[in-house]
């Protein structure tokens, strides 16, 4: 009793504390972590080396994991493709208009990338490179940066004498010194410098998400039109059906095919397409859908159920999915079930960095959806 | 729990009724400002259906949700900011709410590698590094230590960061929403620290979570032990998911990063590990090609939430409200400054509420606009008497490229039509 009121107490002052640690009383709650549960966790790799476990990589393997496990994103040699992060390069250009901060022109320390490709990398599925492919992927970063020559081999032993290009780059936070004292004082309330104009619009860039009616996504309803967001869709759609009337001789030619696209979402279980839908967010990082769809950092998807493996023209597979179609591989529910579980598992060397769905459900949504995307 | 069905449904001749009534009400309104009515209004004349019929029974919505007039108040994203959504941000709809707290329902995300789904059984906490005794907590564990409360606001450091070249997007929901503020219940985090017992080695906390990202960030001793929190109640629930439940770090005061979600490890150590959280990302890129870092603290800020781009005046001239929100991760609001005049003049506007420190304060200023155009802006003044600077005066000192920590005074441009732009004047 008299236990919890001291540590009640302490806890209130902490507000206006800033001290060492007081030694409060104890509760006795919790219990003693085990080593092996803090070498599982504590994987965290300082500048000074604290932390880096034993092992080593040299850049040609780094190089053989890198295209395997890290190039679907950021390109073969580290360059970034379409607007996935830039790991090299960039050098010099930190006074530009357009910086391009690389682990070679902007970080500090190389800790940090054994760190973060260790603990965070590769998106989607972190945690599955080895601290032996670490070192080689480190190593081959540095490469890719002309840092080391390719026949660099980084351990844990010279891993600190390695000092990034740009480790005097950075100074603690000096706001208190350089803006605070500008920017204190009384304000000024009257009269306060000439008469001004508009110099920047933001309507003249026209980047802003937008409703249907044109105006910035989220628009508040005006209020004169009470319960808009039920009558307003209605007199709009009549509106649009009206003017649609002499659109529709025009593309007359491309109506079958939007047919066939709604009987079979006609057929699937709505619920689950949409559930569906929902799940595709998980691959929309790497999959574009829907007309026009272009292939990305994977191919694209539309009318995927039932088309043979590895087959998207002006897509680069890798060779064990071009082998699978070739062997007769079809996307039909079974195969997409088993590739969607594990990709890795169905289909050796795959080059889809992606874990897989763990849940059934998911899967089954997933199909669903993906069914009702016309080729 | 009666048999009987428990609500009519009678829509039809009186819906259509209803529309004409607001057809009827909606021509009123280009005579802005005017009271008189042009014959009686039929939603008072005539018997409306809610008015005779019931309503939803309370086994409707065992856990309600917004009624859906209110739909267009939610987060929004702007798809091209980012590669992946998974990776990404959305926004608060500020300029929907008012008051100070942000319902957890649209408060705004970033997650760097989606939001995950730890069940309160699953949860683990650990302390390890330069403690006396590395230990492991379960929830249960968490709930047994004296907890604390407190309203906090959690903004991005990046919040405003596509502002820096020049007005962008159109909204304070885009260009101010990566704010939230929360009344949060938890357990101190210096608490938990004094549990394990810190080595006077000791000067730093990392604290990293259990996503695929396990962002991490280094937190400086002194703060662990002056406001931070192990939360686990936010506005009087259970976190949610996408705010990090069960349990995220509150860093009052400091850049919303630092607020990592789904807490699993607290490490003590000597030094910043100088994650990429605080390397790569998070430091501030001045014009000499160096860089700041360790930019910790979120400087005076405001900015008007209504008029503004989502918000236009459709009520035409005369009394108008003006509101917006002002915050200091240094503490309190000590006044908010309104200009109509794109910063010549000023007034001092209303605080509305306690001025609550590291929390957002509520201004409002009521005026009766004769309808032509303004330039309107705010300046929150903090109680260590800094004032929010102007875009141009960081710009001075930090130049183009500084991605985070812009805090400059905002311009929306009222046009005699009521609609409202975001603009940058000079
Ligand atoms: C599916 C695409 C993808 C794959 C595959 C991938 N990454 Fe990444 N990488 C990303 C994204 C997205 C980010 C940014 C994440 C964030 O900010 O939350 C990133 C960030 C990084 C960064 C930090 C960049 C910076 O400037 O801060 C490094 C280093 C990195 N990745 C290395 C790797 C390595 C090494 C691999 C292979 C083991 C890999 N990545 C695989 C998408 C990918
Ligand atoms: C990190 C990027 C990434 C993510 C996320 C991803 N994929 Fe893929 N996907 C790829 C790549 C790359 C390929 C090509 C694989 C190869 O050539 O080995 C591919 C191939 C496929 C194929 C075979 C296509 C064909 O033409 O043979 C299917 C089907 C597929 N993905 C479905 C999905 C689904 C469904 C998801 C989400 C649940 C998903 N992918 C998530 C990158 C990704």
């Amino acid at each position: 009793m008299s236990k919890s009121l001291n540590l009640l107490a302490g806890t209130a002052l902490a507000a206006g504390l800033i001290a060492g640690p007081a030694m409060a009383e104890k509760l006795g709650l919790g219990r003693a972590a085990l080593p092996e549960e803090i070498a599982a966790w504590d994987v965290a790799v300082q500048p000074d080396g604290t932390g880096l476990p034993e092992g080593s990589g040299d850049v040609l393997t780094g190089e053989e994991v890198f295209a395997d496990k890290c190039a679907t994103c950021h390109g073969e040699f580290a360059e970034g493709l379409d607007s996935w992060p830039v790991l090299a390069g960039g050098e010099g250009t930190l006074k530009d208009r357009r910086p391009v901060k690389t682990i070679g022109s902007y970080w500090p320390y190389l800790s940090t990338v054994f760190d973060y490709v260790h603990r965070s990398m590769p998106f989607g599925s972190a945690q599955t490179v080895s601290v032996d492919e670490t070192y080689a992927i480190t190593a081959f970063l540095l490469y890719s940066n002309g840092l080391v020559e390719d026949d660099f081999v980084l351990t844990r032993d010279n891993f600190t004498e390695i000092t990034l290009p740009n480790a005097d780059g950075f100074y603690v936070d000096d706001r208190p010194e350089t803006e605070y004292p500008l920017f204190s004082g009384a304000a000024c309330m009257t009269d306060c410098g000439a008469e001004v104009k508009v110099t920047k619009r933001a309507v003249d860039l026209n980047v802003t998400p937008e409703d249907p009616d044109g105006r910035p996504a989220g628009t508040l309803p005006a209020l004169t039109m009470a319960a808009a967001g039920t009558a307003a869709p209605a007199e709009a759609a009549a509106s649009e059906a009206a003017t649609e009337e002499t659109a529709t001789e025009e593309t007359a030619a491309e109506e079958p095919a939007a047919e066939e696209a709604a009987t079979e979402t006609a057929a699937a279980d709505p619920a689950l397409v949409e559930a569906g839908q929902k799940v595709f967010k998980k691959c929309a990082a790497c999959h574009k859908v829907g007309e026009g769809a272009k292939n990305a950092t994977g191919p694209h998807l539309n009318g995927v159920v039932g088309r043979t493996a590895g087959t998207i023209e002006g897509f680069k597979y890798s060779k064990p999915m071009t082998d699978a179609g070739a062997g007769g591989l079809v996307w039909d529910a079974d195969a997409l079930t088993a590739y969607l579980e594990n990709p890795k598992g169905f289909v050796k060397g795959t080059k889809m960095s992606f874990a897989g769905l763990k849940k059934e459900e998911d899967r089954a949504a997933i199909i669903a959806y993906l069914g009702t995307l016309a080729p | 729990m009666t048999d009987e069905p428990a609500t009519k449904h009678v829509p039809g001749a009186s819906r259509r009724k209803f529309l004409k009534g607001s057809a009827a009400l909606g021509a009123g309104v280009i005579a802005a400002g005017t009271a008189r009515a042009e014959g009686p209004d039929p939603l008072i004349t005539e018997v409306q259906d809610w008015a005779n019929a019931f309503g939803d029974a309370v086994d409707a919505a065992p856990y309600g949700t917004p009624i859906h007039f209110e739909s267009h108040v939610v987060r929004r994203n702007v798809e091209w900011l980012t590669e992946s959504p998974v990776s990404s941000i959305n926004f608060t709809p500020i300029h929907a709410l008012e008051g100070t707290i942000t319902p957890q329902g649209c408060a705004f995300e970033r997650h760097h590698s989606g939001a995950i789904e730890l069940s309160k059984s699953d949860y683990r906490l650990m302390i390890n590094g330069l403690v006396d005794t590395p230990l492991v907590f379960t929830f249960e564990d968490l709930t047994r230590f004296p907890r604390s409360s407190m309203v906090a606001f959690c903004e991005c450091a990046a919040n405003g960061g596509m502002e820096w070249g020049g007005a962008q997007l159109e909204g304070c929901q885009f260009t101010q929403g990566m704010i939230h503020n929360m009344e949060y219940v938890g357990v101190p985090l210096r608490v938990l620290l004094e549990e394990a017992g810190v080595k006077p080695e000791g000067k730093w906390v990392y604290a990293e979570g259990a996503d695929a990202s396990s962002n991490g960030r280094s937190i400086p001793m002194e703060k662990a032990l002056d406001d931070v929190l192990v939360a686990f109640y936010a506005n009087g629930e259970a976190l949610r998911k996408e705010h990090g439940y069960p349990a995220r770090l509150v860093v009052p005061g400091w850049e919303g990063n630092m607020w990592v979600k789904w807490v699993r490890r607290l490490g003590v150590y000597e030094h910043a590990v100088e994650s990429r959280e605080e390397t790569s990302k998070y430091t501030d890129l001045m014009p000499d090609g160096r860089a700041r870092k360790w930019t910790w603290v979120m400087d005076a800020k405001s900015v008007i939430t209504s008029p503004s781009p989502q918000a236009p005046v459709r009520h035409g001239k005369g009394p108008l409200v003006i509101t917006g929100l002002a915050w200091s991760g240094h503490g309190k609001i000590a006044k908010v400054d309104v200009s109509l005049d794109g910063g010549r003049n000023w007034q001092e506007a209303r605080i509305t509420g306690e001025a609550k420190p590291k929390a957002l304060t509520r201004f409002h200023l009521d005026i009766d606009w004769d309808g032509s155009e303004l330039l309107l802006q705010s300046r929150a003044t903090d109680e260590t008497g800094y004032v929010q600077p102007t875009k141009d005066a960081l710009r001075a000192i930090r130049g183009l490229n500084n991605v985070y920590h812009n805090n400059g005074i905002q311009t929306w441009w009222l046009k005699s039509d009521g609609e409202v732009e975001n603009v940058e004047v000079a």
